[in-house]
């Protein structure tokens, strides 16, 4: 069969003095960024927290420079304001490195990263619509989910404001 | 650009379980343009899981999609595992491995049954699905369950398998094996067949690592990825399997590639079962302590991605859920471009995105209706039709 190639589980095992030789992704994050700050969960799993006007090169370091895969992002509503993860995949280690990066309450907006990475497209559009988080510079930031509904706008269900539906009815 | 049409596919059809909306731009025969909408069938899991314990999540993430209906719990609970830090025991991560690759099976039988179908080749699809019937019967054996097998458990899975089981489902494994190599030959050999899936819809890969695209959407196009080998969990790093990886990005790879998966699944099967270790079947979670985990596993169509963020308490304080069809439709953009209109069913297929959405199209020209789904499904057997006329 043409163009099939197989690789066996664990193969091809990366060279170990090449991997030595090269900074890691964390190391070479801190030299792009210096405030940023590395939590180690396991060897596996690394967040990287970073201010959001470095957001772009760091995201663009970890895709073009290291050959990451975004999986996705998650919004969060904290006390603190909205906590923004990107959840970039390093398939030929199988580690995850997780961005965090803050916007708060009063200025909930972050740099757009579908400008130059599809991949972020529609998960920006998801958080906006969600927790009404600002992606400037998005080519098309219209409702994902509920484009075709009438759900009203200025109306974030995954915000901890959101007044749920049982509680409506006991007032 | 008055020559230009749109061909809307979708959304609502009774038999899919996504409904999506395609609005194909299409000038002549020629599709331009793409765009999709969808959130039809948008069920709030992220909004309701935080209520649920989790103990109770499993359960819900289960029902978010009723073919994958154990990759959500699996990535779930490994997301659960990963912040508490527990670790299953052996023979519940063989267990794991092995109801998962049976899951792979069906799906990818499903799917090589309605490419048939839409190509109009019917016995494809009525002989594809004949032999997942054997492995839904696997599973009720084994689970309880035709599907939603609620096998899976923070720290463990729910039922063993029996030592009396696992001579059928080795037999069953060989009826696989056999019908499988069928099918691939049937695929292959047949010119016809050929002549519609080779070339079409490609996707490079540039515009699989643009798009992010997972599974086998991505791994035909070249990308070497595979969350099992990558990030390996459950007993996936204790047997020998391969990855397929095929260069060409067209339909007929991914069709290669699916059908080859399923042989190395039943590898898979067959290894687990053979080393399958004696013990316990789930380690006892006490707590799940502040912090935050990321589960993975690979589903039948690519990575599922699960994140938890715990505050100590028995209840997730944020629950992310991405599916990997999220990823791979969004691509349907760039390999749709530029090919017929013939062809576009199968190319939006071609993702296994749950698609049963683009039998229900209809065209509008100038207020009237031109095309129904089924025009476009004749439309493609009437290429096949001509296709083999041709070669008669």
């Amino acid at each position: 069969m043409n163009g099939l190639r197989l690789t066996a589980n664990g193969l091809p095992l990366p060279d170990p003095e090449a991997v030595g030789r090269q900074p890691s992704a964390v190391s070479g994050l801190k030299v792009l960024i210096p405030e940023a700050e590395v939590y180690e969960h396991n060897p596996k799993r690394l967040y990287v927290t970073i201010p959001r006007e470095r957001l772009t090169d760091a995201a663009k370091y970890l895709h073009r420079e290291r050959g990451m895969r975004l999986s996705t992002c998650t919004g969060i509503d904290t006390r603190d304001g909205f906590e923004v993860l990107y959840h970039f995949s390093e398939d030929s280690t199988g580690t995850m490195y997780t961005l965090k990066v803050l916007a708060p309450k009063d200025d909930p907006k972050l740099d757009s990263q579908a400008t130059w990475f599809p991949a972020a497209n529609w998960i920006e559009r998801e958080m906006h619509e969600l927790l009404g988080i600002d992606f400037p510079g998005h080519p098309n930031l219209i409702p994902l989910l509920t484009s075709d509904t009438d759900w009203e706008e200025d109306k974030y269900p995954l915000r901890r404001d959101f007044e749920r539906r049982s509680d409506a009815h006991e007032q | 650009m008055s020559s230009r049409r749109i061909v809307p596919i979708g959304p609502y059809h009774p038999l899919q379980e996504e409904p999506e909306f395609f609005k194909l731009i299409v000038e002549g025969e020629t599709v331009v343009d793409l765009e999709i909408n969808i959130g039809y069938n948008h069920r709030g899991h992220e909004f309701i899981s935080p209520e649920l314990t989790y103990d109770q999540i499993p359960f819900l993430v289960e029902r978010i999609c009723g073919i994958c209906s154990n990759s959500h719990p699996l990535a779930c609970v490994l997301a659960v595992e990963d912040c508490a830090g527990i670790k299953p025991p052996p023979r519940a991560n063989y267990i794991r491995s092995i109801v998962h690759e049976l899951e792979r099976i069906h799906s990818h039988l499903l799917w090589v049954g309605l490419a048939g179908h839409f190509i109009g080749y019917n016995t494809v699809w009525m002989w594809a699905w004949r032999y997942r019937e054997h492995i839904l019967e696997l599973f009720e054996m084994i689970t309880g369950n035709r599907n939603h097998y609620a096998m899976n458990k923070p720290g463990g899975v729910r039922r063993d398998i029996k030592t009396e089981q696992i001579p059928q489902i080795f037999a069953v494994m060989d009826v696989v094996d056999k019908k499988v190599m069928m099918l691939t030959k049937a695929v292959l050999d047949d010119p016809v067949i050929r002549s519609r899936l080779e070339g079409v819809g490609v996707l490079t890969r540039e515009q699989a690592i643009a798009y992010s695209v997972t599974g086998p959407t991505a791994r035909p196009s070249g990308v070497d990825i595979d969350v099992r080998r990558d990030d390996p969990h459950c007993a996936y790093d204790c047997v020998p399997w391969n990855v397929i990886v095929l260069n060409e990005g067209d339909v007929l790879a991914k069709t290669k590639a699916r059908l080859l998966e399923i042989v190395e699944s039943t590898r898979i099967i067959r290894a687990c079962l053979k080393d399958l270790p004696d013990g316990p079947i789930e380690t006892r979670v006490d707590e799940v302590p502040p912090g935050e985990g990321i589960g993975r596993t690979e589903a039948p169509r690519g990575e599922v991605f699960h994140y938890i963020r715990s505050d100590g308490s028995n209840r997730p304080l944020r629950h992310k859920v991405r599916a990997p069809s999220y990823m791979n439709i969004a691509s349907n953009v760039v390999a749709i471009k530029g090919g017929s209109i013939a062809d576009a069913a199968l190319t939006l297929a071609a993702v296994d995105p749950c698609y049963c959405c683009t039998e229900r199209m209809a065209a509008f020209e100038d207020g009237k209706l031109r095309f129904t789904g089924k025009d476009l499904l004749k439309l493609s057997w009437a290429k096949t039709e001509r296709l083999k006329e041709q070669r008669a």
